[in-house]
């Protein structure tokens, strides 16, 4: 891994001097490999950005680690934002993010193709798309190779920010903070209180002094609030925290206020890959989708997804980018929605789960994501007849979530107040499991649309697990909420439970492969009672959840009055104490 | 009540000499303030200047608005700090102070832990020195 990852950085790094090539850059040979023919410099790199990006995922395709996977998905970002000013079609970035959204759409998580899980096969074949789709082509064959490599990358990815630079914002992670600075305070340009916003990082379980310190870092004008790019600060902080990442001491450049401005704006702009724009658009759409929390997105974003999954061959990078945020949001929104009935009933908390875009917020807002709605009141956890999840510890996904492993964030969405986390979590495989399962199990015309999605993971879904299968269907089953979603995959339960799958899933990315046929049989076969099931322990949760949100923000406000009292009352004591003593 | 929320000193050898002397000095401080009729809104009574001169040291004092006291305390052989450092000297620590007020994270009476807040300190102290 080691090797491979200093292997990785070494040819993101090459790349990127030579032209702006997607970020999949890093992978490795591979790409090239695969597009040997690509005439176009910017293809060849990009090539070669799609190779090493699928080297990538291979390497690490024995760890299911997250780690690996994230310097090489740092590289990898790294590389995305120099390519994306325009050269050839920054396929990486948005397969990238392609990889996001159809995971999400197919229900998995499975980040990028960095994750090497798979091993790179299916992207070989793929890659030999015309140099001109090079960025779609990358963007099929990579999603058919993140998918099974795992969602982790691609968490990882968004985790990390392009330029080799951990504190830069990528731009899923931008929307994914707008989405969440709308839910606490829907005018952009307006300030979040520091209780409001000292209440929201708080759900992300750091501690307190790192809170402390992530606040001192970002709150420049010293204000007490938050303006919208010092809540994207902390908010990045807070991200990379959770993934480990030390705290640095002082604010790093790319994160000052003025610079995430500057990014915001220029962002979109200098994503010249259609993608990444594309993405742009569609998660806004998307996220406003997400927060509305309306089912219905979910079912349109499934066509999408489809369509998006089967355009990818072509060049249809600008159609499958848009349609892929929409639909890694709508999975988003599926899940929150699952959990929580009505979304925009949730406050911040839970709003901040429901606009989380899946597939944007990196895994680290997975992490955190899940770390957050651990702590709110644990839905009871295989509740339906998990044919998958039942194989799969759900404690453990938790603390794989928690430790980092984007896998299963996911389906986290919706539980706890934090926001869901990226849907592109858990490794390819279990994504293309689950589709498998979908198509096996014929849910809903959604499903059989995201089949020829899946059909391209078909061949990972083979050596996936069980488990992973359940991931994906954590993902797929938001889209249709009430749909057939559930039926093939007996884990709907609550969004908890999606987690877990995944994130075992993402653990065991060589897991045991259930055979698809069986897991599709077990979930097929009872897929209405489940899915019924599961949608009422769904709600069930999202009730809970709700009134859990709101003790806690009573008895948050209580802890203030007490706190004033207590300062008051120490001033008074001390006032009279002179006279005492005198 | 009285616990100090942040206490540093240069010379970290006789520190336990200093924590004693910030303290006692604690009650020449509220013996100023509780004289002091008037509301402390002003810089100058904010400022209580040179508490008492001992034969090692001199003790600065100074309070905010919420009753937060900053005491200062330098060697009396550094003559070369005058009022208007000190001054300035506390108008620095009550900003950064404010500033860690102003982290929502921070609970009034907790030990101050901001890092920025110490390396301001120290970037006094050195000065002084």
């Amino acid at each position: 891994m080691a090797a491979v990852q200093a292997g990785l950085p070494v040819r993101l790094e090459s790349i990127a001097g030579e032209l702006p090539l997607p970020v999949f850059v890093g992978i490795t040979n591979e790409l090239e490999m695969r597009y040997p023919n690509q005439p176009l410099t910017n293809e060849s790199q990009s090539h070669i950005l799609g190779s090493v990006a699928g080297s990538a995922p291979r390497p690490p395709a024995d760890r299911p680690v997250l780690r690996h996977p994230d310097t090489s998905m740092d590289k990898l970002e790294a590389w995305s934002p120099p390519q994306s000013p325009g050269i050839s079609p920054p396929r990486s970035p948005s397969a990238y993010r392609s990889y996001p959204y159809g995971a999400q759409r197919n229900g998995t998580d499975t980040l990028l193709v960095h994750d090497a899980k798979v091993p790179g096969r299916p992207s070989v074949p793929q890659e030999n798309s015309s140099p001109s789709h090079y960025s779609v082509k990358l963007q099929p064959e990579q999603p058919v190779i993140t998918r099974v490599a795992s969602v982790e990358r691609l968490v990882e990815r968004l985790e990390v920010d392009y330029s080799d630079d951990p504190w830069r914002i990528t731009e899923e992670q931008r929307e994914y903070y707008t989405n969440q600075f709308r839910s606490l305070q829907p005018d952009l340009s307006a300030l979040i209180m520091g209780t409001v916003a000292k209440n929201f990082f708080t759900k992300s379980k750091l501690p307190i002094p790192e809170l402390s310190h992530i606040w001192e870092l970002s709150d420049v004008d010293k204000d007490g609030a938050l303006t919208f790019p010092e809540f994207c600060t902390a908010f990045h902080l807070i991200v990379a925290r959770k993934n480990g990442y030390p705290l640095p001491e002082t604010l790093p450049a790319t994160l000052r206020p003025g610079f995430v401005e500057a990014g915001v704006v220029t962002a979109p702009p200098s994503e010249a890959t259609l993608p990444l724009i594309v993405f742009d658009e569609n998660m806004m759409p998307g996220a406003n989708q997400l927060k509305m929390g309306s089912v219905d997105l979910q079912g349109t974003s499934r066509p999408g997804v489809t369509a998006k999954q089967e355009a990818r061959d072509e060049s249809r990078k600008p159609e499958f980018s848009p349609k892929r945020i929409p639909e890694p949001h709508e999975k988003t929104i599926q899940h929150v929605s699952t959990l929580k009935p009505d979304s925009p009933q949730e406050l911040d908390a839970n709003m901040k789960s429901r606009t989380r875009p899946r597939s944007y917020s990196s895994t680290s807002i997975d992490d955190a994501m899940k770390k957050v709605e651990e702590p709110p009141t644990p839905p009871p956890r295989p509740q339906k007849t998990h044919s998958r999840a039942s194989s799969l510890d759900l404690n453990k996904l938790f603390q794989q979530s928690g430790q980092g492993s984007r896998p299963s964030q996911h389906s986290l969405s919706a539980k706890s107040g934090w926001l869901p986390p990226p849907p592109a979590l858990p490794p390819r495989p279990p994504a293309t499991q689950i589709f498998s399962f979908l198509p096996g199990s014929e849910k809903s015309s959604q499903k059989a649309v995201q089949q020829p999605n899946f059909a391209d993971f078909s061949k990972f879904r083979e050596e996936e697990s069980s488990l992973r299968g359940l991931s994906t269907e954590d993902l797929t089953p938001p889209k249709s909420e009430s749909t057939v979603v559930h039926q093939g995959h007996a884990p709907q339960k609550p969004v908890r439970r999606k987690l877990h799958p995944e994130s075992q899933s993402a653990t065991p990315p060589s897991a045991t492969p259930y055979s698809a046929a069986t897991l599709t049989k077990s979930t097929q076969r009872p897929p209405p009672k489940q899915k019924r099931e599961i949608q009422m322990a769904i709600r069930k949760n999202r009730e809970t959840n709700a009134v859990l949100t709101r003790l806690n923000s009573e008895l948050q406000q209580q802890l203030k009055v007490v706190h004033r009292e207590r300062v008051t009352l120490e001033s008074q004591l001390e006032l009279p104490r002179p006279v005492t003593s005198t | 009540m009285n616990c100090p929320l942040y206490i540093r000193s240069v010379p970290t050898q006789g520190e336990l000499k200093f924590h004693y002397t910030v303290h006692t000095s604690l009650d020449v401080v509220e013996e100023k303030i509780s004289g002091v009729g008037k509301a402390l809104a002003d810089q100058r009574e904010l400022y209580l200047g040179l508490l008492y001169p001992t034969e090692d040291y001199k003790v600065y004092g100074y309070v905010t608005n919420s009753k937060v006291k900053f005491v200062i305390v330098v060697d009396s052989s550094n003559t070369s700090l005058r009022d208007n450092e000190i001054r300035s000297m506390f108008r620095k620590l009550h900003n950064s102070f404010t500033d860690v007020m102003c982290n929502p994270f921070y609970n009034p009476g907790d030990p101050i832990q901001s890092k920025a807040f110490d390396s301001i300190v120290s970037t006094m102290m050195v000065q002084a020195c």
